[in-house]
């Protein structure tokens, strides 16, 4: 059989100052119809390049050099601008990663989805209207009836990513490409999301290319993946024989990155607390407590994992410990001594000792500063160090994080995002912390770069005897990482201890929730797990 | 210093050329200019000629040596005004950014009430109360000048101040003015700069509108702007002379704006990589 989408010997090329960079290399990729293509990578792995250029599409900056696109006969890459734009958008779809920023905060959910298939003629309004009500039932909105009558801030994240989804529906595309579409979605509403897609999929025959950098997503959605890096195809194969049997080395290494790794069980004595939260309440706005009654405690050379969805406080309880926002009620104990509840009256010491990393490094770090100025600040603000002495220290802090001592007069904006949260590790260090709190540190990377910070910290900790306060929303860092976990649900503590007992069943039924939501490795993970909450 | 001209594309290096030509003539101003800058040797509105370069003016003084000289007041007034309006304008910004509540509160609440009055009206009664010279002239149109820049440096340093870095800054216990002066000041510097470029030409016209009112630089004293004024009925006669200073204007203007352009462009480049 023809198949829908066959693109041969792609080259994409980018544009870096006057040369041309290339950014997707000799790519072949075929799509038949009703099948779900999974392609996976790192981030500058050329996925989200390659899946735009199904459209015809590359970004600015970027050009096709060679190769073909070919969409039913037809070459994307000599089409003229008029027939590309009558296929993307009604025969061609796409769902981007953040729905936030995609739909116009100024327009209504179901004027935005109209828009598409009455400007290409397809549908008059009302029809469309109908249309949209039809597939945001089948994508189990709420109220599917007058949801549409919201503005995209009245819904939930979840919930505008799959208004966005049936937007992409709405003319009966023959493909849609799906970027990253629940990466920035919490485990639990990430569930949703991948349910209504892959049901409306199925009911629709609808072609897909899935972009992701998450294989356990990508399992329980793709008949094929591929595996790209660095632009080049690694391996390509049947979704559950790649997971089965992965022939390559990096595929193994994707694979094996969430498999759990114990930790040295150490005996806690509790003249070992460092940090002592007692009954701490705190709100933003007086009465309306956004946290109640936080109890914990965080030994030495420990970490104590916050567990919980956003918006359920973890934050919260980091800027309270670090005095950024006062308690009105309860006391913070540092080291055995009190800490004032306000940043402002708590003394350089104390300042010094306790650090924070946080999740997005870009905004982390001055746009401004060269790396030589951004770690050795804290150097002389603290203990004086200067001139020759703090660029030794300097470069012996960028070798504990792993990054080379040249990188000491670059601007931040010349590194990686993990070399740049490396950087913020080191800024934290050059203080001499007891306690660091890593507020969603790996949240914002890619799986395999991500695991690399672990690993430091981890190493760090053995090295140093910091402790960490590690706040995540991924149960797969916490299962890496943690001594101690602590769930946390609308600003409480619904369970709390060492790692073996909360992971051993059975939980809270947050917790059970929580962790049954983190996908598996597994083809039929997401099946049988609705199976199974259908069932109970 | 030298690199980095090296790398300048020619729209900036046109622009310098014109600063460092419009700096030459202040400087050399007494060396340059062929007459007096206050004496009448001619006709009035003369057409060019040998004698003069650029004819006369309404009273018949030499119009070039008017322009030369002209440069050296207007250039160091204006450029005295507008430093003096961005320290006070960003410091005020930055300082009611970074406190907020009631310090934020008071101040904004003053420069609204300075920018309630039309500025000339407000500048010319602080003038006519305080009387007319050169230093108080100038701290005045530089506080006016100062409640647009406040404006601008408070809301970018808004959008700078919710950044984390700042809050590292702010929990490793750094004080406010290394914060604003190390953490703010240097993301800020783009739209100031560009905003300096712009005010830096809007002074010359407040400059010429309240000299033509009585309030600004005194005769006989040149300054282009009010060159512009003295001679604009020579326009209704078909005579070019208002079009030399205006000119002078336009082009410092332009000059100044294609190396703020430059410093823009090299500074989002920074920042984007």
């Amino acid at each position: 059989m023809e198949p829908l989408l066959k693109i041969s010997q792609l080259n994409i090329e980018g544009r870096e100052g006057d040369h041309w960079q290339p950014i997707v290399n000799n790519i072949d990729l075929t799509l038949q119809r009703g099948e779900i293509l999974g392609l996976i990578g790192e981030s500058g792995a050329g996925k989200s390049t390659l899946g735009l250029a199904a459209m015809g599409y590359t970004r600015k900056g970027c050009r096709i050099a060679s190769g073909s696109i070919v969409f039913e006969g037809l070459d994307l890459t000599k089409a003229s601008e008029k027939e590309l734009r009558k296929l993307r958008g009604s025969r061609i779809a796409c769902v981007a990663q953040s729905a936030a920023a995609s739909f116009n905060p100024a327009h209504k959910l179901i004027d935005q989805f109209c828009e598409g298939p009455v400007q290409h003629g397809l549908l008059s309004y009302e029809e469309a209207v109908r249309k949209a009500i039809d597939l945001y039932r089948r994508l189990d909105l709420p109220d599917p009836d007058t949801i549409g009558h919201r503005y995209p801030h009245q819904v939930s994240g979840g919930q505008l990513q799959r208004a966005m989804v049936a937007m992409a529906m709405a003319t009966d595309p023959d493909i849609i490409i799906f970027d990253e579409p629940t990466t920035a979605l919490d485990v639990t509403t990430q569930i949703e999301v991948l349910v209504a897609i892959k049901g409306v999929i199925q009911q629709l025959n609808t072609a897909a290319i899935y972009i992701t950098h998450d294989l356990a997503v990508v399992a329980q959605l793709a008949d094929r993946i591929m595996v790209l890096r660095y632009g080049n195809l690694v391996e390509e194969g049947e979704a559950r024989e790649m997971l089965d049997n992965p022939q390559e080395e990096y595929t193994r290494q994707l694979l094996s990155v969430r498999n759990l790794r114990e930790d040295k069980e150490q005996a806690a004595q509790d003249r070992d607390v460092v940090l002592n939260v007692k009954n701490v309440s705190a709100s933003y706005i007086k009465g309306v407590n956004v946290v109640e009654d936080i109890n914990l405690k965080i030994r030495r050379r420990k970490t104590v994992a916050v567990v919980g969805e956003s918006g359920s406080g973890k934050t919260t309880v980091a800027r309270v410990i670090t005095g950024l926002l006062p308690p009105h009620q309860g006391k913070i104990v540092f080291d055995g001594k009190e800490l004032p509840p306000d940043l402002q009256a708590r003394n350089r010491e104390s300042l010094q000792r306790l650090q924070m990393i946080y999740q997005m490094p870009d905004v982390a770090l001055n746009p401004r500063q060269k790396i030589r100025k951004i770690i050795g600040r804290p150097l002389a603000f603290y203990f004086g160090i200067k001139g020759r002495k703090a660029l030794e220290r300097i470069k012996e802090l960028l070798r504990m994080v792993e990054l080379p001592a040249n990188y000491i007069d670059r601007y931040p904006s010349e590194l990686s995002s993990g070399e740049k949260q490396r950087v913020c590790i080191a800024r934290a260090l050059a203080a001499n912390p007891d306690l660091v709190i890593c507020d969603e540190v790996t949240s914002a990377l890619d799986q395999l770069v991500a695991e690399g910070i672990l690993e430091l910290l981890q190493n760090l900790q053995n090295d140093l005897g910091v402790s960490y306060l590690f706040i995540t929303h991924d149960l797969a860092t916490v299962k890496a990482i943690a001594d101690e976990i602590v769930v946390m649900l609308r600003g409480r503590i619904v369970e709390q201890g060492v790692k073996r007992e909360i992971l051993k069943p059975p939980h809270h039924e947050y917790t059970e929730l929580l962790l049954s939501s983190v996908p598996e490795m597994d083809p039929d993970w997401l099946d049988n797990l609705l199976e199974e909450r259908g069932a109970a | 210093m030298l690199a980095l001209l090296k790398k300048s594309p020619i729209s900036a290096r046109v622009g310098l050329i014109i600063i460092l030509l419009n700096v030459t003539t202040m400087i050399l101003a007494p060396v340059i200019a062929p007459y007096s800058e206050t004496e009448a040797i001619g006709d009035v509105w003369a057409p060019i000629s040998g004698d003069h370069l650029l004819g006369t003016d309404q009273l018949g003084r030499d119009l070039f040596t008017r322009i030369v000289y002209g440069a050296r007041n207007t250039i160091t007034i204006a450029l005295l005004i507008t430093l003096l309006s961005f320290t006070v304008g960003s410091v005020c910004g930055f300082l009611a950014a970074t406190l907020g509540g009631w310090v934020d509160q008071l101040i904004s609440r003053i420069v609204d009430v300075i920018m309630a009055f039309p500025t000339l009206i407000f500048a010319l009664m602080v003038l006519s109360v305080v009387g007319t010279s050169i230093p108080v002239l100038i701290v005045v149109i530089a506080i006016l000048d100062s409640t647009r820049v406040y404006r601008l440096s408070r809301a970018v340093a808004m959008d700078i101040e919710v950044l984390d870095f700042v809050e590292v800054a702010r929990l490793r216990g750094e004080g406010l003015w290394w914060i604003m002066r190390h953490e703010i000041l240097p993301n800020a510097m783009p739209p100031l700069i560009a905003e300096f470029g712009l005010r830096f030409c809007f002074v010359f016209l407040f400059i010429s509108a309240l000299s033509f009112l009585g309030l600004g630089i005194q005769p006989p004293t040149a300054d282009w702007g009010s060159m512009v004024r003295e001679n604009s009925g020579a326009i209704s006669f078909g005579i070019l002379t208002p079009l030399w200073p205006a000119g002078a204007i336009a082009f410092l203007t332009i000059g100044i704006n294609l190396v703020v352009d430059w410093f823009l462009h090299r500074s989002s480049q920074i920042r984007s990589q």
